[in-house]
């Protein structure tokens, strides 16, 4: 009997080079094995309010995974989905104490260091009513303060990485965010030495490489 | 069903963080011990509690010897360690829209309120400004939930079951509508699982006006 071979329908992701959110979906499809189209939206030139990108996703941030006919939005959701769908290469421990580390780890950049800095929200109205140098203090006050809690929450558990010897899913949101730091706030890494040594450790991994901002299709040419 | 150790949480009453986790306790029907820690006098830096959660935020959950902090991480703990009421559905749409509003929450809302930004702002720009700021950056982020809602709300945010969205909408409507009196004309399906929040038990008792150290008025 002829088997018809059915190719499985490639990955999409819509996101953006410089995207810290969209860089953690990227080092995660990587970091399964999972091949996927990448669909720049630039948010540079508010793409992501375009018709169409709205048709997809109605909350218009990036990044977006289309999964054939199952679309999933926030790096979040889409890296539990990722999780669950694609379970080769576990991005969370069986332990529920190590797994609730991992977890708390991400939702501390997710939600107290990572919206500081994006984008549309504090930059445009900082820009609007703070002087531009204003903008960076801003971003650097709370970059340095969510790394201090970090550094401190790590510093006990971490191991090769972030809690212990395997890349786990902290791994996974703590280097956009410090590459961020590094690149675009001039954060002083050297005060966060546990911090700095991970993401050094990071950038000998090559789905971590494959996945920095500057050598994605949609970066500016000398980024 | 797990069998359920002695837990304890380390609670603010106004805390959309902490209220999380509270609904999520009384959902599964999870006996626990209040412990307040009044984070706008400082209680958090205090010897005891730094002791139990280095990280200084609240809310943070013991288990007998397990120590969590995040209401992202607590949740999905509970979620795991105690299965009853379950928050999320096994089907793999569903359960991703559930993690996405409880992320928009956590990381597009809630931080814009947070007190120590808000504060800042006050103290730079004024108090007029600051409330502007806020009701814009409500509006700017209830009109993205609304529409994500409007693809998959039925009688709870997705669905017909209570999920973990609802676990991270509850607060946040609660805050913006009964302290920010918030117009919500513009969110009828926001404002209508605010209502239907209301009248659950577990959300009820999650409240923070009911919480030991609300203050009495």
């Amino acid at each position: 009997m002829a088997l018809e071979s059915i190719e499985p329908q490639k990955l999409k992701l819509y996101n953006y080079w410089r995207s810290s959110c969209s860089q953690r979906v990227r080092i995660a499809l990587n970091l399964k094995g999972l091949d996927y189209e990448y669909k720049a939206v630039d948010l540079s030139k508010d793409e992501q309010f375009d018709p169409e990108y709205e048709k997809l996703n109605p909350v218009k941030y990036v990044p977006t995974l289309v999964d054939g006919e199952v679309v999933v939005a926030d790096s979040f959701a889409i890296i539990l989905y990722l999780e669950e769908k694609y379970p080769q290469h576990p991005l969370l421990p069986k332990d529920l104490k190590k797994k609730a580390l991992n977890i708390q780890i991400a939702s501390i950049v997710t939600s107290t260091i990572q919206p500081r800095q994006n984008l549309p929200v504090e930059i445009d109205f900082i820009e609007g009513r703070f002087d531009l140098d204003k903008k960076l203090l801003w971003a650097q006050h709370y970059l340095n303060k969510g790394f201090t809690a970090l550094e401190k929450l790590i510093k006990d558990c971490a191991g090769k990485y972030a809690t212990g010897d395997e890349i786990q899913m902290a791994d996974v949101f703590l280097e956009p965010q410090i590459h961020a730091g590094i690149t675009r706030f001039e954060i002083d890494m050297s005060k966060f030495p546990t911090l700095a040594r991970l993401h050094e450790a990071y950038m000998k991994i090559p789905e971590f490489q494959a996945a920095v901002p500057e050598i994605q299709q949609d970066a500016p040419r000398g980024s | 069903m797990a069998d359920q150790g002695k837990l304890t949480l380390y609670s603010y009453w106004l805390s959309t963080c902490a209220h999380r986790v509270r609904i999520t306790l009384n959902l599964k029907g999870l006996d626990y011990e209040y412990k307040a820690v009044d984070i706008v006098k400082g209680d958090q830096s205090e010897p005891d509690f730094v002791r139990i959660n280095p990280m200084k935020f609240v809310p943070a959950l013991v288990d007998g010897d397990t120590v969590i902090g995040d209401s992202f991480a607590i949740v999905l703990y509970l979620e795991e360690k105690y299965p009853q009421t379950p928050l999320l559905p096994q089907d793999l749409k569903k359960k991703a829209l559930n993690f996405q509003i409880a992320s928009i929450v956590s990381s597009g809302i809630q931080p814009l309120q947070n007190f120590v930004v808000v504060n800042y702002i006050e103290q730079k720009l004024g108090s007029q400004e600051k409330d502007a700021w806020h009701i814009d950056q409500f509006n700017r982020v209830f009109t993205a939930l609304e529409k994500l809602l409007n693809g998959c709300a039925r009688k709870y945010a997705v669905g017909d079951e209570i999920g973990l969205g609802d676990v991270f909408l509850a607060p946040q409507l609660y805050y913006v509508i009964k302290k920010f009196h918030m117009d919500m004309s513009n969110y009828p399906i926001l404002a209508r699982l605010h209502a239907a929040y209301e009248e659950i038990p577990a959300f009820q008792a999650a409240a923070p006006e009911n919480q030991p150290d609300a203050p009495s008025i």
